[in-house]
C-alpha cells in the first residue's frame, strides 16, 4: 500500500501512534541476552527514550507495582524486577527530552488526590504539557500491607475511589484559572485576586479542603490514561479517559471488537466516539524476511519462557508446585487443582483451570510439544512478527480499519530494543501516510490528536454536582 | 569535623528566604514554575561551587491567596536538576507526617539513581493543621506526634533502602533467576500508627543510604547523618552542635547581601514593606560579602558545613558565586564536589553496610566459630 491507495477504508486518514512501555516487573524483556542492559540505571531509561522520540513517539511509559510479586509467600525470582518510582523517574526524563510525553501508572488506591494531583502537575509542569497519568486500581489487599491504611478496598469499590480520586485531582488542577500568575515582576499581587478557587469535596471517599497550589498546564492537565478490563474498568474508561491501555492489539478481530465495545460505551456516556485513543500494548519483533523474523521469534520466546518460567506459569495453572518437574518433558500428569487465588503472582484469576489442561493436553498431543513449549505456544500470545513492510501494511489496515490508534510498545530488549522499530519500521509507516514525519504538537495532548480536557466540556455538570 | 573544608549548601525554594522575594525577582512570577527557571538556579548552585542544593516543600501553597506563590513539588523538581547537572547535592525537603512512608522511600531513592548518588533528604513536618484536611488524614496535632510520624517515616524508608541487598539482582542464566530472593527482605516495621512489610519495590540506592539531614531533636540523632542547627549567635550555634550527636552539623544561616544596587539592610527595607521575615532563631548576615566569609571562616571552627538561605536568590546567589565562594575556595576553606562523587564521601561519610546483609555475615560468622 502506498499513499495513493483507495480510501475505502472507514478511517482514510487514521494516524499510527507509538508509545513505548518500559516495563517493570515482567518476564517479557530478555535479561539473559549479552546486550542487555541494565534495568535500573538512568542511562537505560534516557536511551529508551530518546530512541523513542527520534521515532517520533508519543509517549515514554512506565508501569507500577507496589509490591514485589510472590508465589507461595516468596519472592518470585525469576522475572526482571526492581524499578524506581515513575514519577521521579519521569521528572528527570522531562529535562532530557523534549517533545515525547511522559507517563505514568500511579494507583489510585494507594495514593491521596491532593498529593498526587500535585506530584503529577508538577511533571506537566516541567515537561511543559507533556505529562500523562494512567489510572490504575489494585484489587489485592496484599499490596496494602506495605501503606498507613492496611489492605482496605474491596473490589468492588476500586472504581469508584478511582473516580472520585479523578474528581478531586481535577478541581484541583481546575482550581486555578489560566493566567492567574502575574506576568510582570512589579504587579501587586502574585496572582490575580479571586482567580484561584479553594476546593472543598466532601465525598464517601475522600474529605479534602484545599486551595490549588499549581497553575495548569500547557495542555490543561495531564492526558487520562486507563489500564482496566472489566466492564467497570471500560465504563470508568469511557467516562474519564483520554487513552485506553489496552491488551487487545494482536489479533485483529479481538482488537475491533474491544474497539468498538469503547466506541459504544463512550457514545453512552455521550462523548464523540473518535474521543478516545486505543494503544494496545504490544511486541514487535522484526527481521529482514518472514523467516528470519519467525526464528527470532523463537528465540526470543525461549529467552522469556525459561524451563524455570514454564514450570511456574503452569504450576499457577495447575495449582500445584511442579518447580521440580522437567519443563522440557511432557505436560504434568496430575489433574488441575481448583484453588482460590491469592493473587499470587500479581496474576489474574484463571477461571475454569481444567477446560484449558484438558486444551493444553490434547494440542500437546497433536504436535509433540514439551511443557514448555506448550507453556509458549498456548501462553499468552504476544505481538507482531514480520518484516518492516509486511508488518507496516498490517498496521495500516489496523488502524484505517479503527481497531486501534496505535500500540504502546514493550521492547524485548532494554535499552536497544526499540533501534529496528524506529529504523527500519517508522519508515515504512511514514511511506504508506500513516505515521507522522515530525511531532505536529508540543503537548502529549496535541500529539495524541485529543480535544481539550474532558473536565472543560462538562464546567457545567460539575457546578451542578458541587 | 574534618578536613578543612566547610561545606556550603543552599536552600532554592522560590525566590529567596524572604516572603515577598518574588517582588525582587528578575523574572515574572508566571515564570518561576518553568523548567527553564528550576535548571538555571540549579545550574548557577553547580557553577558556584555549592556541595548540597535543598528544595524546601510541603503540600500546602507557601504564602496565602492573593500572593500564594505555587510550588512544584520537590521531589519531582529534584529528579528534574539531577538530570541537569552533574555534581552537585540534591536534598528534597520531604515531610512524612501524612505521606506515606512507602511511596516517600520509593522516590528518594529513585533520585538516587537518577543523581547516580547525589540525593539526600531534608526531613520536615507538615505543622499547619490545614496539612490534614488537604490529605484527608486525621491531624497530627502536636509537636510530639509529628517527631513520631518523622521518626518511625524515616525509620521505614531507611529500612526499605536496605531491604535489597547491593547485589540481590543476580542475572544468573544457569538457574534462570534474576534476583537471588536471599538477599530481598521483608522490614515487618510495626510502629504506633501503622506497619509497613516491604522489601522495596527499587533497588537500593548507589548510596546505600540518602543522606539524612533535619534538626534535630525531631528524629533521633541516630537516624541522622546530619543535624541543621539554629541559634542566633556562635555560642548558641556551638551549644547546638556539641548537643547534636550526629556525624555532620550544618548552621543555618540567613543572608541579605550587599549587591551592587544596593545595600542588603535596603533591599530587605523594601521587602519588609510587604511582609515580615519571621525570625526563625537563625543567624542572620546582613551586609557585604566579606563580613559573610569572615562569619563563614568563623563558622568553620565548629560546624562541618553551612545551609545558606538567600533573601532574595536571584540577588544574593549572584554575589555568593561571585564573590563569596570563590574567596573561601581559594583560602581553601571551601571545596567544590567533585565529578563521580557521592553525597556521602563529598561529605566524609562512608558508604553504611547494608544492615541486613551484615546480620546474614554475622550469623555465618557465628556459625564459622563454632
Ligand atoms: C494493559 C494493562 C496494563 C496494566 N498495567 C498495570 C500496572 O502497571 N500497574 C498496576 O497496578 N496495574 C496495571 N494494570 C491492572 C489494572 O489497573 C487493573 O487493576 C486490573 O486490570 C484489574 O482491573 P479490571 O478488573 O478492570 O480489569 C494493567 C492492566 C492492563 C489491562
Amino acid at each position: 500500500m502506498t499513499r495513493t491507495d483507495p480510501l475505502d477504508v472507514p478511517r482514510p486518514h487514521a494516524q499510527l501512534h507509538f508509545g513505548v512501555f518500559f516495563q517493570g516487573v515482567n518476564h517479557w524483556t530478555v535479561w539473559s541476552a549479552p546486550d542487555s542492559g541494565s534495568q535500573i540505571d538512568p542511562a537505560s531509561f534516557r536511551k529508551v527514550a530518546q530512541t523513542a522520540e527520534r521515532g517520533l513517539f508519543d509517549a515514554f511509559f512506565l508501569g507500577e507495582g507496589l509490591r514485589l510479586r510472590e508465589v507461595d509467600g516468596r519472592i518470585h525470582d525469576l522475572d526482571v524486577a526492581g524499578r524506581p518510582d515513575a514519577l521521579t523517574q519521569l521528572s528527570a526524563l522531562a529535562a532530557v527530552t523534549r517533545r515525547i510525553g511522559l507517563v505514568s501508572t500511579s494507583n489510585s488506591t494507594f495514593n491521596e488526590p491532593a498529593d498526587l494531583a500535585r506530584r503529577l502537575s508538577g511533571l506537566d509542569l516541567l515537561s511543559e504539557g507533556r505529562a500523562g497519568w494512567n489510572v490504575v486500581t489494585t484489587d489485592n489487599a496484599w499490596t496494602g500491607a506495605n501503606f498507613r491504611r492496611g489492605g482496605y478496598l474491596d473490589h468492588a469499590d476500586r472504581y469508584r475511589r478511582a473516580e472520585e480520586f479523578l474528581t478531586v485531582a481535577r478541581a484541583l488542577w481546575d482550581g486555578w484559572e489560566d493566567g492567574a500568575t502575574a506576568d510582570s515582576a512589579g504587579a501587586r499581587h502574585w496572582s490575580v485576586p479571586g482567580a484561584l478557587h479553594r476546593v472543598r469535596h466532601r465525598g464517601p471517599q475522600f474529605d479534602v479542603d484545599l486551595a490549588p497550589t499549581l497553575p495548569r498546564s500547557a495542555q490543561g492537565h495531564p492526558v487520562i490514561f486507563q489500564a482496566g478490563d472489566s466492564g467497570e474498568g471500560r465504563d470508568f474508561a469511557a467516562r474519564n479517559a483520554d487513552v485506553i491501555f489496552s491488551a487487545h492489539g494482536n489479533d485483529f478481530d479481538d482488537a475491533l471488537a474491544f474497539a468498538e465495545d469503547i466506541r459504544t460505551r463512550l457514545r453512552a456516556v455521550g462523548r464523540p466516539d473518535d474521543d478516545l485513543r486505543i494503544l494496545p500494548g504490544t511486541e514487535i519483533i522484526i527481521g529482514a524476511t518472514e523467516e528470519e523474523a519467525q526464528e527470532k521469534k523463537r528465540w526470543i520466546r525461549f529467552q522469556q519462557v525459561t524451563p524455570a518460567t514454564a514450570l511456574g506459569i503452569a504450576g499457577l495453572l495447575w495449582g500445584i508446585d511442579l518447580s521440580d518437574r522437567d519443563a522440557d518433558g511432557p505436560l504434568p500428569e496430575e489433574d488441575p487443582v481448583v484453588a482460590e487465588n491469592d493473587g499470587s503472582f500479581g496474576a489474574r484469576r484463571i477461571a475454569d483451570p481444567r477446560t484449558v489442561v484438558a486444551e493444553w493436553r490434547a494440542k500437546a498431543e497433536t504436535h509433540g510439544w514439551s511443557l514448555r513449549e506448550t507453556v509458549i505456544a498456548l501462553g499468552p500470545q504476544r505481538g507482531h512478527v514480520g518484516t518492516p513492510s509486511g508488518l507496516a501494511d498490517k498496521f495500516a489496515h489496523f488502524v484505517r480499519h479503527g481497531a486501534v490508534d496505535g500500540f504502546n510498545v514493550t521492547p524485548f530488549l532494554v535499552p536497544d530494543g526499540l533501534d529496528d522499530i524506529v529504523d527500519l519500521l517508522v519508515p515504512e509507516l511514514q511511506e504508506r501516510g500513516i505515521y507522522r514525519t515530525e511531532y505536529t504538537g508540543t503537548t502529549l495532548r496535541e500529539n495524541l490528536g485529543l480535544r481539550g480536557p474532558l473536565t472543560h466540556r462538562t464546567a457545567r455538570d460539575r457546578r451542578q454536582a458541587g | 569535623m574534618t578536613g578543612p573544608a566547610l561545606h556550603l549548601a543552599v536552600e532554592i525554594d522560590g525566590d529567596g528566604a524572604h516572603p515577598a522575594a518574588w517582588r525582587r525577582a528578575a523574572h515574572s512570577p508566571d515564570q518561576l514554575l518553568t523548567p527553564r527557571r528550576v535548571a538555571r538556579v540549579a545550574a548557577v548552585a553547580e557553577n558556584a561551587g555549592f556541595t548540597l542544593i535543598t528544595l524546601d516543600d510541603g503540600v500546602l501553597p507557601p504564602g496565602a491567596s492573593p500572593d500564594p506563590v505555587g510550588r512544584i513539588g520537590a521531589v519531582e523538581r529534584a529528579a528534574f536538576v539531577a538530570a541537569s547537572t552533574s555534581t552537585i547535592g540534591i536534598a528534597p525537603i520531604v515531610p512524612v507526617t501524612y505521606a506515606e512512608p512507602f511511596h516517600v522511600s520509593s522516590q528518594l531513592a529513585s533520585l538516587d539513581h537518577v543523581s547516580a548518588g547525589r540525593a539526600g533528604w531534608v526531613v520536615a513536618e507538615e505543622e499547619r493543621p490545614e496539612a490534614a484536611r488537604a490529605w484527608g488524614r486525621p491531624l497530627v496535632a502536636d509537636a510530639e506526634a509529628q517527631a513520631r510520624e518523622s521518626r518511625d517515616g524515616v525509620e521505614v524508608a531507611r529500612a526499605l533502602w536496605d531491604s535489597w541487598e547491593d547485589d540481590a539482582v543476580i542475572r544468573s542464566v544457569a538457574t534462570s533467576r534474576y534476583l537471588d530472593r536471599e538477599r530481598l527482605h521483608y522490614i515487618d516495621f510495626t510502629g504506633e500508627t501503622y506497619a509497613v512489610k516491604g522489601p522495596a519495590i527499587v533497588p537500593r540506592p548507589p548510596q546505600g543510604q540518602l543522606v539524612v539531614l533535619a534538626r534535630p531533636g525531631r528524629v533521633p540523632a541516630a537516624q541522622l547523618d546530619v543535624a541543621l542547627v539554629e541559634g542566633r549567635d556562635l555560642a548558641s550555634v556551638a551549644a547546638a552542635t556539641a548537643a547534636a550527636g550526629t556525624p555532620r552539623v550544618f548552621a543555618e544561616v540567613e543572608v541579605a547581601l550587599d549587591t551592587p544596587d544596593a545595600t542588603g539592610a535596603e533591599r530587605v527595607a523594601d521587602l519588609e514593606r510587604h511582609a515580615p521575615w519571621t525570625d526563625q532563631g537563625r543567624l542572620r548576615h546582613i551586609g557585604p560579602a566579606d563580613r559573610l566569609i569572615a562569619l563563614l571562616h568563623e563558622l568553620s571552627r565548629h560546624v562541618d558545613g553551612v545551609r545558606l538561605h538567600p533573601l532574595v536568590l536571584d540577588e544574593d546567589l549572584s554575589v555568593l558565586s561571585r564573590l563569596v565562594l570563590p574567596a573561601l575556595s581559594e583560602r581553601r576553606l571551601v571545596a567544590r564536589p567533585l565529578p563521580g562523587t557521592s553525597l556521602r564521601s563529598t561529605l566524609g561519610l562512608e558508604r553504611p553496610a547494608n544492615r541486613f546483609a551484615a546480620a546474614a555475615a554475622a550469623v555465618a560468622a557465628q556459625e564459622d566459630a563454632r
